[in-house]
């Protein structure tokens, strides 16, 4: 699909989220149940990047479908958290830079899956011609035994190579969508309240009854798949920073025995990078079909490179005294090469750009009313 | 035929507080809902909270709200046309709505935005009146009550004030209603006014009454009252008693709700079908006078008004749902909006002259009015000249009716004869004009719904362990 048609559908798509949001703002019941109603409420009016910005704020938890008075079957048909997912996913590819990478996003499965494939035959295929003969079919737990097969320096350059593009080319992406909805200053308030926001998914809960996935039984699964999925891909920076410490500070080469901070790092993170994400794959498959979008593969790539990403890592850390190691080593590296360049055109910046979205809004609302208003605390608790 | 212990008619707050209610002290509940599930609860969808007395705040309410206080402002509202037996229980019981809710999985926010005024008397459902619906209903099936939507009642039979059964007919819509009979030893009138029944409110008001919006659900047809009101149970009000408000006159017919308010009335000026200007648009805060444009459109021509305004006035009220007709000059208005644009002009003029200069301030009753004008604008008056120039139309929206059936404190039926039925019970916006007999005092509905809903189920569930 051409860059054009992606155009012309992000148009749709913010028409009917402005739509939307002009019953939304005249009605307001749902103004304590996240923060895309508060950030509304400020605006009579909606410009592109306002939209964009209430779009990336929405978790879609479901709650306000459920709780619409104007939900379809009412002539208003007013579906908030499907607009918004719709309009979400746009603006993953109109913000992207380079902007000629828009497409990946319309295709992103199959982008994503090729990516894989790809890195690790190469990965594969490399460590088979170039290392060793051998270096394939290697077990190796003593230190440095993994740079026998690739050079720790070849490793650095590659992967140093490949983050830092995805790095700036993330940065230059949430610049833009930054700006789209207007300069304002990053304030450490507002940091701070957005970062207690995003590593709480305090968004996530419709309001305190929980967030509505499966219908209209509120429960607060994806919340926690969420947890697990984002701590444990901490754990996993974790675990190769503190590996980067010992390398260069301590002069301590990979592998490391299981005591050391960076596999216990690595492997309790790793877990959590399976686990998390096929609760979140099987959420998914579960949610209801009335607050379900269209499917353009983007959350399903994205939880399948992280599965392989902490499945790989956990299989080389428990196989690599075997002779399993070299083949594991390359499969390994092959998925995280992988998922650093394809970081900044995949559901990976859905992140970023809610972080973004979270800082403005926590900036607004001080602006605007001295402080957010806290979820409030229910004096009696629910009994069923 | 199916039987049960408690028949409930309806599906909105009140039905389900006497569901929940009766259910939980052991009776077999039924809840006969006419509506498909989709459009379940009547018009506690369009409601967002209720009026409950309490002695202190609680970190949501932002103070106490003394019984004593809420029976000043339901006998300044109704002008003392209340059952005080039946309101001294009601704001009595209405302590207890909060708990009775949030125990029944509801849960509870903060008045924000544009509802501050009701912070302090008025506990905000968390997400609206959809959502507590929502939670009733699932402690409703937790609780073993079985619901039957899109199904209606259709007869019933009542032997000299004793419910027997009653018809109930599944998809009474289609071409292929199913029509069955369900026994029980109560039956629970829950099923809202007829304001919906636009051939009822004909009756009452003439043929202005086709041009009416409704507000809420099409499903207050009244059928469960015209049934009762034909098994000799006595009425209380009168058919042309409705709460009537001025809303968009470009709302759907039924089921616009809260959206299709306009706030823009204090702001300009009104004029009907003939351009004419026919009431104080200023005569004080718009909340305090919302609720006489409906009936005073209602007298108008065509049932239909104009509200004019300029460009210094068009940010100042809360956004609308329909964008307004726009146009750079009077005339072009004029004639977008149907009105005769010489006329319009000439309204304008007059208008204009009349304003005397004075500090404009909406939030307060400012010095801006008129003076030499029929009829007057006592503030906000604004000569109106700056393009470009906005119309919003104006109709009758009506939010309820208030005749419905006499109760007596346990919620049971009162005969034409004065004697009370045994097992006939009625709860919500079927019975609320016992209490709340003209006026409007904004969540008193929900509350009358809840405590009599509760009423009514504890004593129909009393009846049947007897």
């Amino acid at each position: 699909m051409s860059a054009i048609d992606l155009v012309a559908l992000a148009g749709a798509h913010r028409a009917e989220v402005d739509r939307q949001m002009t019953v939304c703002n005249a009605c307001r019941y749902c103004e304590g149940l996240c923060a895309v109603f508060p950030a509304m409420e400020l605006r009579k009016t909606f410009t592109a990047g306002d939209l964009d910005y209430l779009s990336n704020l929405c978790h879609n938890c479901g709650a306000c479908y459920y709780d619409c008075q104007y939900a379809p079957p009412h002539e208003f048909a007013i579906n908030v958290p499907v607009a918004m997912a719709d309009l979400r996913e746009d603006t993953y590819a109109a913000y992207a830079w380079p902007g000629a990478v828009a497409p990946l996003f319309r295709v992103n499965g199959l982008f994503i899956a090729l990516a894989l494939v790809l890195a690790v035959a190469v990965f594969v295929a490399g460590f088979a011609l170039m290392a060793d003969s051998d270096a394939l079919f290697r077990a190796g737990i003593e230190p440095g035994a993994f740079y026998r097969v690739m050079p720790h320096n070849t490793m650095v350059v590659l992967f140093g190579g490949a983050f830092l593009f995805a790095i700036i080319s993330i940065a230059l992406s949430v610049r833009r969508f930054w700006r789209a909805a207007g300069p304002i200053p990053v304030t450490l308030p507002s940091l701070w309240r957005a970062m207690r926001d995003a590593g709480s998914l305090r968004y996530l809960d419709g309001g305190g009854t929980g967030c509505n996935n499966k219908g209209e039984r509120p429960d607060n699964r994806r919340r926690l798949y969420h947890h697990l999925t984002f701590y444990g891909f901490l754990l996993c920076l974790a675990s190769t920073t503190t590996g980067t410490i010992f390398h260069y500070l301590l002069d301590w080469p990979a592998p490391y025995p299981w005591w050391t901070p960076v596999k216990i790092f690595g492997v309790t993170g790793g877990i959590g990078l399976v686990i998390g994400p096929l609760g979140l794959m099987r959420e998914r498959a579960v949610r209801a079909g009335v607050i379900s979008t269209g499917n353009r593969g983007l959350g399903a790539a994205f939880l399948w490179v992280l599965i392989l990403l902490g499945a790989t890592g956990l299989l080389l850390t428990a196989l690599r005294a075997t002779p399993a190691m070299g083949l594991l080593l390359a499969v390994h590296l092959g998925v995280v090469f992988a998922f650093f360049i394809t970081m900044p055109y995949g559901k990976f910046v859905h992140g970023l750009y809610r972080f973004a979205a979270l800082t403005r809004h926590a900036h607004e609302q001080i602006t605007a009313h001295g402080t957010i208003t806290d979820p409030p605390r229910q004096p009696l608790p629910r009994t069923t | 035929m199916t039987r049960y212990d408690v028949l409930i008619a309806g599906g909105g707050n009140a039905a389900l507080s006497a569901a929940i209610s009766a259910a939980r002290d052991g009776a077999r509940v039924c809840i006969v809902e006419a509506a498909p599930r989709a459009w379940r609860g009547g018009n506690t969808r369009h409601t967002r909270n209720c009026r409950i007395a309490h002695d202190a705040g609680n970190g949501i309410l932002t103070g106490p709200y003394p019984v004593a206080e809420y029976t000043e402002d339901l006998m300044r509202v109704t002008g003392g046309v209340t059952d005080e037996e039946l309101a001294a229980i009601t704001l009595e019981r209405s302590r207890e709505v909060w708990d009775f809710l949030a125990g029944n999985g509801v849960h509870f926010q903060p008045s924000l935005g544009g509802t501050l005024s009701l912070g302090r008397t008025n506990a905000f459902f968390m997400g609206g009146g959809r959502a507590m619906l929502n939670a009733l209903y699932r402690t409703a099936e937790d609780l073993g009550v079985d619901v039957f939507y899109d199904t209606a009642v259709t007869a019933l039979r009542i032997e000299d004030g004793f419910f027997v059964s009653a018809t109930v007919t599944e998809n009474w819509q289609s071409e292929t209603p199913r029509p069955r009979e369900i026994g029980a030893r109560c039956f629970v009138a829950a099923s809202g006014g007829f304001e919906a029944n636009i051939e009822w409110l004909t009756d009452a008001w003439g043929p202005a009454a086709r041009n009416f919006l409704i507000r809420g659900t099409p499903y207050n047809t009244g059928g469960v009252l015209r049934l009762l009101m034909e098994s000799g149970i006595r009425t209380t009000g009168q058919p042309d008693q409705c709460h009537a408000v001025a809303v968009d006159g470009r709302a759907p017919k039924f089921d616009g709700g809260i959206v299709t308010r306009l706030d823009c009335v204090p702001f300009g000026i009104v004029v009907n079908a003939h351009a004419e200007r026919f009431y104080d648009e200023g005569e004080d805060f718009w909340p305090k006078r919302y609720a006489i444009w409906g009936r005073l459109v209602a007298a108008q021509p065509e049932q239909i008004g104009h509200v004019i305004i300029d460009a210094k006035s068009i940010d100042l009220f809360m956004p609308s749902v329909f964008p307004p007709e726009k146009a750079d000059t009077l005339e072009e208005l004029a004639t977008r909006i149907g009105l005769d644009p010489a006329r319009l002009c000439e309204t304008v003029a007059r208008f204009n002259v009349a304003c005397i200069p004075g500090d404009f301030d909406h939030t307060t009753h400012d010095t801006c009015r008129t003076e030499g004008l029929d009829p007057p604008k006592s503030h906000w008056a604004r000569p109106i000249e700056t393009g470009p120039f906005y119309a919003y139309t104006l109709r009758p929206g009506i939010t309820f009716t208030y005749m419905g059936v006499k109760v007596n404190r346990d919620a049971r039926m009162v005969m034409q004869d004065g004697t009370a039925s045994p097992n006939l019970f009625a709860a919500g916006e079927i019975m609320a004009g016992n209490i709340l007999g003209q006026g409007y005092l904004a969540g008193i509905g929900m509350t009358i719904g809840t405590v009599f809903g509760r009423i009514a189920g504890t004593e129909a569930a009393r009846y049947v362990s007897n």
